[in-house]
């Protein structure tokens, strides 16, 4: 048996390690490692909850915006505070505008060359990649001049032997099977991707005053003035209408080149509907609320889980069913490591044992991350579009419905191929299709109260800290782009006295629990062949179709507020 | 003006920019750095030299949000930075390999390109336990700044965390993590604060470097005066407003809507130093105070723990027709003209008084932040 590493696993967010064990040709084990820890909830530990936001923010910059939003929820929760209908729709748009930008970007800039060679874009004919475009889309730029330009521009590169960001790629990997025209057409669209995030994210922009790292939350709503009249508001006429140009390219965008090209790329790479497969187990916990964050009936994507592949079946979800394991993650509980904790009751003491660095290999048999294993009901998840896709999908959610049978029909495969590495790569693109579509309606919606002078974006009630409680504890919730995203905030005396997020990508990518049970990615590498042990290939392609970020997923908390004392590594 | 001949125009065509668009470029960014119009020339002849210099770009206690913040430069577009000004050899966030080939590419520019190369770094070092709070291949971040920093000819430190340990560093700070140049002292060491850094100053920086091979002037913090040498609120849209005494007093107030300062909901700009007004972010789209929120300072030193809370209002403000310099407000010497403010404080809000209905209470955050 052969132990494959692949640190650090590139193209994702953070810090992510994976050791593999080999045999036969094929994975027979598999360990997931965060290997970066920060604190952040500690540091917010005697903070303005008001403000806890901007910092709960900066757990990541990938997925920016969303642990504000939750924050936001988290406190407001707390104080009994309900948000104007424009705040609501205001973080909507912010929300479902997010989806679109992340799940482009990771299409194209984070996994598109574990399935595209960008070397072999060279052998490509420009004029029958035209024929290809053209084939696929209406999408206008697809001429082969357009392509001839592209591939000039990949051999200028390839000849100066300067390859920058592409020169350590796994090029000529056997498990490559795209024709030289798909690559060439591919490698053309990663270049405009990258033009169209940088324009779409204007949206954040005008409603956040920039990104990454939006700066308009306020709890109780936002602080996005709107008047029909004045030409300083933050959301006025005129915002409106570029906010509802930049949604509607967008639509086009996705419908044009990013659903054409993850149809096109599947439809070469089939065996991978079979790969990856994994838990078996989704979860949501919704969201975009139609009204108030409490009504979870009226979300537009549906609460809820589905366990063992069953889609006949979605469970109802309460939080109030999840809890974290520390038996392989470097912490330590008050109370042995053993059993699990809400994050109400969650404690973090950090207490590396791991190898002293530089190291060649983990402690797999021991502990082995800085990412606790989250569970529900004793369950581990997966969470993210995948999830939420088929959450809404079981729950007959029409418009989800008719997306995902109608890419299945393109493919000519069975809903039950979606519990896959492809499967999770087509649910991102037909919720980025679905979202793109809800933004410029929430946009248009927006621009409609503004018209019937309905301008409150804000609720004062509680923003006085004088008018809380003494203590107060409140839950916050958000589907982030990469899956179901959780804060936990206890105020006392105006202050915080605990805060813990339990993140999707400490869902997906957390180590073993007490009984052994595997997290998300381990559970979905097994039985992956692996042809070339000195180039995983395989093993990046499972991993990426989760979308991994870890800064997200590393955090740390002492319920009991001790300061922590941190062992020496061994 | 420009170089005219063949070799030049068949150079860009090579890296796939027509000539029109290439001189536009070069032309911006001799105006964002400052630069008297006839620099243009020598910018576009730093940019089509034969071989591009090399690029790596670490990323430690981070968020990733300055990784994501250079996606979003629009001139030079990433494109342009990554690809055609320089070779960006190693990049966690975008490069295309993986594991022990993205380990060996950075080793084979410590190794090939020492003293040439340029690093950027994003994210803190952790001290503590011995470095075990962040690894990479299986070595702590300080092992590799060490191997990386001082081997390059500069190294460009990419927001908060980077510059001065940033959020990671704020108290209690618990993984004892500190800055680049603090980890790595003898590393050349630019700062490119803000949280995240604005894209536009760190194409400016990477320009001013290819086109006269240093580091732009600096202030106190090593950070470029080009960006970080102007008070925010002497440069705001929303000035005025200030000056004649109207002020957002709640959110989405009248005030609010029509654009009044925002120094009674705790804005910070009377005493942050960045040039976010005038080059804005996302394409100069907007920035935080247009979008209707305060300041929070993001590019001032230790600003998580020295500006929060970030909804209180600053206790003194300098301005008023008082000429304060970045500099002076670096050195803390404010107090010099903060008795004329709160003069000026007092008469604004007894106007408003006079002007409207009687003023809601401010909004007082009654806690204050632990103090590292």
């Amino acid at each position: 048996m052969a132990r494959i590493v692949v640190d650090p696993v590139t193209r994702i967010e953070g810090h992510l390690r994976i050791e593999a064990e080999l045999n036969g040709g094929a994975i027979s084990d598999a360990w997931s490692s965060g290997t970066m820890f920060r604190g952040i909830e500690l540091i917010l530990r005697g903070r303005d909850p008001r403000e806890a936001w901007i910092w709960a923010q900066r757990i990541c910059g990938v997925c920016t915006t969303v642990h504000a939003l939750t924050s936001v929820r988290a406190v407001e929760d707390a104080l009994g505070i309900e948000v104007p209908e424009n705040a609501n729709l205001i973080r909507n748009i912010i929300g479902a505008s997010q989806y679109v930008q992340d799940h482009v970007i990771h299409f194209y800039h984070l996994h598109a060359l574990d399935w595209v060679d960008v070397t072999l874009a060279l052998k490509a004919d420009p004029a029958k990649t035209e024929q290809l475009a053209e084939s696929i889309s209406p999408w206008p730029k697809s001429s082969r001049t357009y392509f001839k330009g592209i591939q000039d521009r990949v051999k200028a590169l390839v000849e100066s032997k300067q390859l920058s960001l592409f020169s350590s790629g796994y090029w000529g990997h056997p498990a490559y099977h795209l024709p030289p025209e798909a690559n060439l057409l591919a490698v053309a669209h990663y270049i405009e991707a990258l033009e169209f995030q940088r324009d779409y994210i204007r949206i954040h922009a005008v409603l956040g005053g920039k990104n990454p790292h939006l700066q308009t939350y306020l709890v109780g709503g936002m602080s996005t003035a709107m008047d029909p009249n004045e030409p300083q508001a933050t959301i006025n006429p005129e915002r409106i209408t570029f906010l509802a140009e930049l949604a509607s390219k967008a639509q086009t965008f996705v419908d044009q080149v990013y659903i054409p090209d993850v149809l096109a790329v599947a439809s070469f790479y089939r065996d991978w509907f079979g790969r990856g497969e994994g838990l078996g187990n989704f979860l949501s916990y919704g969201d975009f609320p139609q009204g108030s964050v409490k009504d979870s009936a009226r979300f537009y994507l549906p609460r809820g889980a589905i366990f063992n592949r069953d889609l006949s079946k979605v469970q109802p979800v309460d939080p109030a069913n999840v809890a974290e394991y520390v038996t392989h993650s470097w912490y330590q509980y008050s109370d042995g490591d053993q059993n699990p904790k809400h994050p109400y009751q969650g404690e973090t003491n950090p207490k590396y044992t791991g190898p002293k660095p530089p190291f060649e290999n983990l402690q797999t048999d021991q502990k082995y991350s800085w990412l606790k294993a989250p569970r529900y009901q004793d369950h581990p998840m997966e969470v993210g579009p995948l999830s939420r896709m088929l959450v809404a999908y079981a729950s007959g959610h029409q418009e989800v419905k008719d997306l995902v049978n109608g890419a299945l029909a393109k493919l000519n495969a069975q809903p039950s191929a979606l519990f896959s590495t492809l499967g999770r790569i087509a649910a991102r693109a037909i919720e980025a299709q679905l979202m793109a579509r809800q933004v410029s309606k929430w946009v248009a919606e927006l621009g409609d109260k503004l018209g019937h002078g309905d301008l409150r974006v804000h609720n004062g009630e509680k923003w006085d800290p004088d008018s809380w409680p003494k203590e107060a504890q409140g839950f916050g919730f958000h589907e982030a782009p990469r899956g179901a995203l959780a804060h936990w905030v206890h105020i006392e005396d105006k202050k915080i006295k605990n805060y813990q997020a339990v993140v999707p990508t400490t869902w997906n990518a957390g180590p073993r629990d007490a009984k052994g049970q595997r997290g998300a990615y381990e559970a979905s590498l097994l039985k992956t062949p692996i042809a070339d042990p000195e180039r995983p290939l395989e093993i990046l392609r499972t991993v990426h179709s989760f979308d991994p970020c870890l800064a997200c997923a590393v955090h740390v908390v002492d319920a009991q507020g001790r300061c922590h004392s941190v062992l020496k590594a061994s | 003006m420009f170089p005219s001949n063949q070799t030049f125009t068949r150079a860009l065509q090579q890296k796939g920019i027509n000539r029109r668009r290439f001189i536009k470029f070069c032309t911006a960014m001799t105006a964002t750095l400052a630069l008297p119009p006839r620099y243009v020339a020598q910018v576009a002849a730093a940019l089509e030299k034969a071989r591009k210099p090399v690029l790596v770009w670490l990323q430690f206690q981070d968020c990733a949000g300055n990784s994501e913040s250079i996606l979003r430069s629009s001139h030079p577009s990433v494109l342009e930075v990554v690809l055609d000004l320089f070779s960006w050899e190693y990049h966690e966030l975008v490069m295309a390999g993986a594991g022990h080939q993205a380990e060996a590419a950075l080793e084979r520019v410590v190794r090939e390109e020492k003293g040439k190369f340029l690093a950027v770094v994003e994210g803190a070092v952790p001290l503590a336990d011995d470095g075990v709070y962040c690894t990479v291949g299986g070595r702590t971040a300080l092992d590799i700044a060490r191997h990386v920093c001082p081997n390059a000819a500069a190294t460009i430190a990419a927001g908060a965390c980077a510059w001065d340990g940033g959020l990671v560093r704020a108290h209690p700070n618990p993984t004892g993590a500190v800055g680049i140049s603090e980890a790595v002292p003898e590393a050349n060491v630019i700062n490119l604060g803000g949280c995240p850094q604005n894209p536009a100053n760190t194409a400016a920086v990477l320009v001013h470097y290819l086109t006269f091979g240093q580091l732009p002037a600096m202030d106190q913090y090593h950070r470029p005066l080009f960006a970080y040498g102007r008070i925010i609120h002497d440069q705001c849209e929303r000035r005025a407003h200030y000056d004649a005494g109207r002020f957002v007093q709640e959110w989405g107030d009248e005030g609010h809507r029509k654009g009044w300062c925002l120094y009674k909901m705790g804005c910070k700009g009377p005493e942050a130093t960045f040039n976010c007004p005038s080059v804005r972010w996302n394409d100069g789209t907007s920035w935080p105070v247009k979008a209707g929120h305060g300041c929070l300072a993001c590019a001032s030193h230790r600003f998580w723990d020295v500006r929060s809370p970030f909804y209180e209002r600053l206790p003194q403000v300098p301005g008023f027709g008082a000429d304060v310099t970045a500099g002076e407000i670096g050195m803390g010497v404010t107090a010099a003209v903060a008795g004329a403010t709160i003069v000026h404080g007092i008469a604004s809000a007894i106007r408003d008084r006079m002007r409207t209905q009687p003023e809601a209470v401010p909004p007082q955050a009654s806690n204050q932040p632990p103090k590292a």
